[in-house]
């Protein structure tokens, strides 16, 4: 099975506080920790699972800037036998259909039969894999979180539900699937992994060489357009405990008794 | 003003989902003005019982009876609502687990701007829309605009939008079943898989010690479960402790897990995602431990404690422990 697993470098919610910059027009990047996106380590980690019973080869394509060659490069040591990165400037501020109509001009020069994104990334919109299908007219489902390769022809995959469900479908092949955390347990890349991918070459792709008009991507062809970042006044919100770690405790201890938190 | 507004109403076993009225109140919020039109798709009498509920409510409702819509197939819906929609439709999704399915792929094959996981709507000016999103779960909020004359696909944060008060419509069920044209897809629903029932059962406790991602290390837990001990109380957790396989499935609180309704909700280490927010019930007093002041979960919190949680944690048990 060729399998295409899509990724993006994002800044880690995880390891930073985000605040917006003076402008008011993105947020403060100096000093951000940088990661590949948590729900695309899990595709890739499904991709070269499924490759690893059935055949076949996983490639991993990223769009962004030169930068993002690095998360290209991680996935790779992982496990992924291709990576290709699609960097132009003219791709900056596209929207989400901007995106998918990129990705779609890359999955034109492959010839895939499964193509991964995860379920979300940092913008929390979680569009791009429902529209690349739509643009491929391949059948998608969202929120994969179990894959079973039936045969040739279809899979069966678990999508998480609410209340925790899992809805079972079959789907046909080819189709693009985004993928939920929790579907794998990701392996470990270790800097010996990295070191043997550091020389590999990884092509870059602009919009001459997808074959694409400037004004279809980008800011230029962004029908949803982001104004500005801000933060709204902050709501009454928590009543902050101030103190000496033991008076914190102490007033918490008292706080908990009064709301019948304590038995 | 732009095409037609449009909800899609989520509904099971008879009864319409919460977001229903709240698609509304949205829908309300782009077009103050506009008669809004809910589409409900399923088949037999649940689905009859859940078109006069909402005839209370819409002044038009857009019934599609088909055996092949008796489960809710985005797939399948996608399909029909090409078929039956007009292309410049203004779509109101609610922005949850079949919304998310549905939406961005309903946008390209309508030729339509998509904006997904709306939490406010500003208003519609020379049909630019504004919305409002979060980024960075929940950090930072964005303005987005988009040009809606030629159609829209809005999907909105199931909770950001309150129903309007009782605004009884006495609306028309109108049957669109025969419109509803070639429903074949390339992928079939098979069935539900309910989820598996732990050895707790975290809806009922009154009290939730709950960790989250800040707990670092699955050693870490006993912490937790310590404090739970000397309160009395049950552990549960947010979504990454159970990717991570540190706690089971059976103690996830969330949109994905398990809804609570506690009388106390101890957040530890907690960032307060809405899908996470989603899942606590019935205005419990919500105390909140992080050691990141901008986390979301403050913004819920009743109380807050600004530290690392593995150092203040120990110290609070021990202080319960020697009362």
């Amino acid at each position: 099975m060729e399998i295409l697993v899509c990724v993006k470098r994002v800044p880690d919610t995880a390891e930073n506080e985000i605040e917006v910059n003076r402008e008011g027009n993105d947020i403060r990047r100096d000093d951000l920790v940088y990661s590949v996106n948590e729900w695309d380590n899990y595709a890739v980690e499904e991709a070269i699972q499924i490759v690893d019973k059935v055949g076949g080869s996983v490639t991993v394509v990223s769009l962004g800037d030169e930068e993002a060659e690095e998360v290209v490069r991680r996935e790779m040591a992982m496990g992924a036998n291709n990576g290709i990165l699609l960097a132009d400037e003219a791709f900056e501020g596209s929207d989400g259909k901007g995106l998918a109509t990129i990705l779609k001009a890359a999955v034109a020069k492959g010839n895939y039969d499964l193509i991964l994104t995860g379920a979300q990334a940092d913008d929390g919109a979680g569009q791009v894999g429902g529209m690349l299908a739509a643009m491929l007219d391949m059948p998608f489902a969202s929120l994969v979180n179990s894959i079973e390769v039936l045969d040739g022809q279809k899979l069966k995959v678990g999508r998480e539900i609410e209340g925790g469900n899992q809805e079972m479908n079959e789907i046909d092949l080819p189709c693009v699937l985004s993928i939920q955390t929790g579907i794998n347990e990701p392996r470990y890349v270790g800097i010996r992994g990295i070191r043997k991918v550091a020389s590999v070459e990884i092509p870059v792709w602009g919009a001459s060489e997808l074959g694409l008009v400037p004004e279809a991507v980008g800011a230029v062809g962004a029908k949803a357009q982001r104004v500005d970042y801000f933060v709204p006044a902050p709501g009454e919100g928590a009543e902050i405990l101030e103190g000496s770690t033991d008076e914190i405790a102490a007033k918490l201890i008292e706080l908990l008794k009064a709301k019948g938190g304590l038995k | 003003m732009a095409g037609q507004v449009f909800t899609y109403i989520v509904h099971k076993e008879g009864v319409a989902d919460d977001s229903a009225l709240e698609l509304m109140a949205a829908a309300g919020k782009i077009y103050p003005e506009a008669s809004v039109a809910a589409i409900v798709t399923g088949s037999g009498a649940h689905l009859d019982a859940v078109c006069d509920a909402m005839a209370a409510s819409y002044p038009e409702v857009w019934k599609i009876d088909q055996d092949v819509l008796a489960y809710p197939n985005a797939e399948v819906i996608r399909r029909l609502l090409v078929n039956i929609l007009p292309a410049d439709a203004v779509v109101v999704l609610a922005h949850d687990t079949l919304g998310m399915d549905l939406g961005p792929g309903l946008s390209i094959k309508l030729d339509s701007v998509f904006v997904p996981d709306v939490v406010g709507v500003e208003g519609v000016r020379d049909n630019v829309l504004t919305v409002v999103r979060q980024e960075y779960s929940g950090q930072v909020y964005t303005h987005v605009r988009c040009d809606i004359s030629a159609g829209a696909v809005i999907n909105v944060r199931p909770g950001a939008f309150k129903p309007e008060e009782s605004r009884s419509a006495a609306g028309q069920v109108v049957d669109k079943s025969a419109q509803a044209g070639d429903l074949s897809a390339r992928r079939r629903f098979l069935e539900v898989v309910e989820a598996e029932v732990g050895d707790v059962d975290i809806t009922k406790a009154d009290v939730l010690v709950s960790v989250g991602r800040g707990i670092e290390d699955l050693e870490n837990i006993e912490i937790a479960e310590g404090l739970a001990e000397a309160m009395g109380a049950v552990v549960s957790c947010s979504r990454p402790i159970v990717d991570a396989k540190w706690l089971e499935k059976a103690r996830q609180v969330g949109t994905s897990g398990k809804t609570v309704k506690p009388k106390v909700y101890l957040a530890l280490g907690i960032s307060g995602s809405f899908q996470h927010m989603g899942g606590i019930k019935g205005s419990p007093f919500i105390v909140a431990v992080n050691k990141n002041p901008k986390a979301p979960i403050f913004q819920v919190a009743d109380v807050g404690v600004v530290q690392d949680l593995l150092e203040f944690v120990p110290e609070l048990t021990e202080k319960i422990k020697a009362k």
